[in-house]
């Protein structure tokens, strides 16, 4: 069955809470009101208000409950209305979530998951358009997941809820509703802390994830035009990294470039560039690049596209590398 | 019981007053051997606060937070749980765990900067010291709503200090209980001190306990340094969150007459002639003239008590001595179920380059 990114999310809410008793989801207007993207649609008509609970407007509350139940044998799917809105919860993330584990020598573990919308390009209000993913990558102990199409939104989000350990489950925006695809109804898997090589191609590794995919599979197409071969890498779990997969690639075509929507500085491309600096340095026909959103406030909807990296930049980098 | 000491009428619930008399209607008129096991923890937990704070002072164990003048609502309310209740601890919390049989060789090592001084006995219903304050009572509201969620009768204590009433996840916290109806028990207790800035610069709220009020549930103001007087409001309220009462919030009106932690030198924000003042009131020393009163109390057991506990302090400090330091292997292992490849590499790469001797 074809569907869009958030069906395909809805589907693997439903698939989880119909086979696990133990998953509950929370968060604020999932229930009656089924989410203000309708991810969580119909789950509260089918599975009832103790199974997808309509939290007061709290952040840390929907968060630090969620450490709580799941301490307690339950495995919530807690929902952040927008990644905007994340940051009262950001120390219950932190301080406890991430580190129960640890500092209770593995009594006490957090197997939940947090989802939540993020990145620009739906023209929404200020505080609805951040890409703050690398705040999390820097928090030992947890999983940083993001999705680039439907069929990965279901199969990541089904790893997640089954992991064992907390997953930061970030889901693009705009890649909502942007394409359909083919996801099958059956239960599956698509493995954490696995990068995806999405294309094949012998020049240039590009490597993104989330919504820059979209941008790197058009300027895939602009590139073979130009008898340019890329290579794309979808790295799918932020963090803990799939290494392996990203310097395989860099090996092989001696180049890299990197793109994310977050501000440069200290953003996630930093450390892929570190990591291929430190393995693959002599296999670098040129320097590492990156195209990034600026390190600048996220700009309202009227200047977005000055904002966020398009095709034609990814191109630029590609062709400079190419030159050096 | 609660429901008669109105806080928003300025009414604190006292069993014992100072002379360690006790209210007859108040009385929960507990056995000889069980009064005399509360007063023997309360020794034991002031025996091993005095212990951890020397061992501070000579260079054993680390920063460390006291509980001394809090030895009553510690030890009252531990008392006042059954087996399969929780308890969801802050910092300060000494006699909780002495009374719900922690052992005392963990509690020190956790002072002592070791992560084994975590590792919670699996026969002990107690959730892992919390140190951002109040960022605690949000679990244990998701504890309760799992509870519910499951079935279970489970009633779950959560303490915190009179601070933690300012931060917004005190606010969040009781909010969502008031609206799940959990079967929490929130014990603040208000010694007066948050660090430097006093009680009423946390709040112009005449009590804590009035706080319940706007949550939509009961909330008592109780004598602090009155171990009977906790030990029947805790009491009464685990019972209620047992049997689907819901929540109730319990301040625990006392004195911290410790400095915030061995950090910190009070004498810089508070005057001698307060602490004197709440020294004369020690929770210990009225409980002990109630036991007396009662004939519950000689020489002879005072005795007998303080060499047991001088004793069990000295044992356990030696065996948490003789716990040696954590590898590299234990400090990279809880970090996730399974070590993931690129951490695995940096423990190889932190024990090839010797760091803390490589081991």
């Amino acid at each position: 069955m074809t569907m869009t990114m958030v069906q395909a999310i809805n589907q693997a809410l439903a698939k989880e809470l119909e086979r696990d008793p133990r998953v509950v989801i929370l968060g604020e207007d999932v229930g009656l009101n089924g989410g203000v993207f309708r991810a969580t649609e119909g789950l509260f008509d089918k599975f009832g208000p103790e199974r997808v609970i309509d939290m007061p407007l709290a952040e840390s509350a929907v968060v630090g409950l969620s450490l709580g139940m799941a301490a307690f044998g339950l495995r919530p799917v807690a929902e952040i209305q927008f990644m905007g809105f994340f940051y009262p919860a950001l120390n219950q993330v932190i301080s406890h979530v991430a580190r129960i584990r640890n500092r209770s020598r593995g009594r006490y573990t957090a197997p939940l998951t947090i989802r939540t919308p993020y990145g620009a390009g739906v023209r929404a209000l200020e505080h609805h358009s951040e890409s703050t993913e690398a705040l999390f990558c820097q928090i030992p102990g947890l999983t940083v997941v993001v999705p680039s199409t439907p069929y990965d939104a279901k199969g990541l989000l089904l790893a997640s809820i089954r992991s064992d350990d907390p997953v930061i489950f970030l889901e693009p925006t705009r890649l909502y509703r942007a394409e359909k695809q083919e996801v099958p109804e059956s239960d599956y898997i698509v493995p954490l802390r696995q990068a995806n090589v999405v294309r094949e191609g012998s020049d240039v590794t590009v490597i993104a994830w989330g919504a820059m995919m979209d941008v790197l599979k058009r300027t895939a197409e602009i590139a073979q035009s130009a008898g340019t071969s890329l290579e794309l890498i979808d790295v799918r779990t932020l963090c803990p990294l799939d290494r392996e997969t990203i310097l395989t690639s860099v090996r092989k075509t001696g180049r890299a470039v990197i793109v994310h929507e977050a501000p440069r500085t200290c953003g996630l491309g930093a450390e892929l560039a570190a990591l291929i600096a430190e393995h693959a340095l002599l296999n670098l026909e040129a320097p590492v690049l990156r195209v990034t959103g600026l390190d600048i406030t996220v700009p309202l909807a009227k200047s977005e596209e000055k904002y966020t990296p398009q095709p034609d930049q990814v191109m630029q980098a590609v062709e400079r590398v190419l030159r050096f | 019981m609660i429901e008669r000491f109105d806080p928003l009428r300025g009414e604190r619930l006292q069993v014992l007053n100072e002379a360690g008399e006790a209210r007859p209607d108040l009385d929960p008129g507990l056995p000889a051997l069980t009064l005399r096991r509360i007063y023997t923890d309360m020794v034991l937990t002031r025996t091993a606060d005095i212990k951890a704070f020397n061992l501070q002072r000579q260079g054993r164990l680390g920063t460390y937070a006291s509980s001394r003048g809090h030895e009553g609502l510690q030890v009252g309310a531990a008392s006042a749980m059954v087996k399969d209740d929780w308890f969801f601890p802050y910092f300060r919390d000494l006699g909780l765990y002495v009374t719900l049989g922690y052992p005392l060789r963990i509690y020190f090592l956790y002072w002592m900067g070791h992560e084994e001084g975590m590792r919670i006995p699996e026969s002990l219903r107690i959730f892992t010291l919390t140190i951002p304050v109040a960022s605690q009572i949000l679990h244990a509201v998701g504890a309760g709503l799992a509870s519910n969620l499951q079935r279970l009768r489970r009633a779950i204590l959560c303490t915190f200090g009179d601070g933690a009433t300012s931060e917004g996840d005190f606010h969040e916290a009781l909010n969502a209980a008031g609206v799940f109806k959990t079967p929490n028990v929130f014990l603040c207790v208000n010694n007066q001190w948050a660090i430097s800035t006093p009680r009423k610069r946390q709040t112009a709220s005449a009590t804590l306990a009035q706080k319940a009020v706007a949550y939509g549930f009961a909330g008592v103001q109780v004598d602090g340094n009155d171990v009977l007087a906790v030990y029947a409001a805790v009491k009464e309220a685990m019972e209620k969150a047992r049997t689907g009462g819901g929540p109730t919030l319990i301040e625990a009106f006392t004195y911290r007459l410790s400095d915030h932690t061995t950090a910190d030198d009070a004498s810089r924000y508070r005057s001698q002639a307060d602490v004197a003042e709440w020294e004369k009131r020690d929770p210990i020393e009225r409980f002990r003239l109630y036991l007396k009163s009662r004939g519950f109390w000689t020489e002879e057991f005072e005795k007998e008590i303080r060499t047991k506990s001088a004793a069990a302090v000295e044992k356990a400090v030696e065996e948490a001595e003789g716990v040696p330091a954590p590898t590299l292997d234990d400090i990279f292992a809880y970090t996730y179920k399974e070590l993931p490849p690129g951490l695995a590499e940096e423990l190889a790469e932190a024990k090839a380059a010797k760091r803390g001797g490589g081991r």
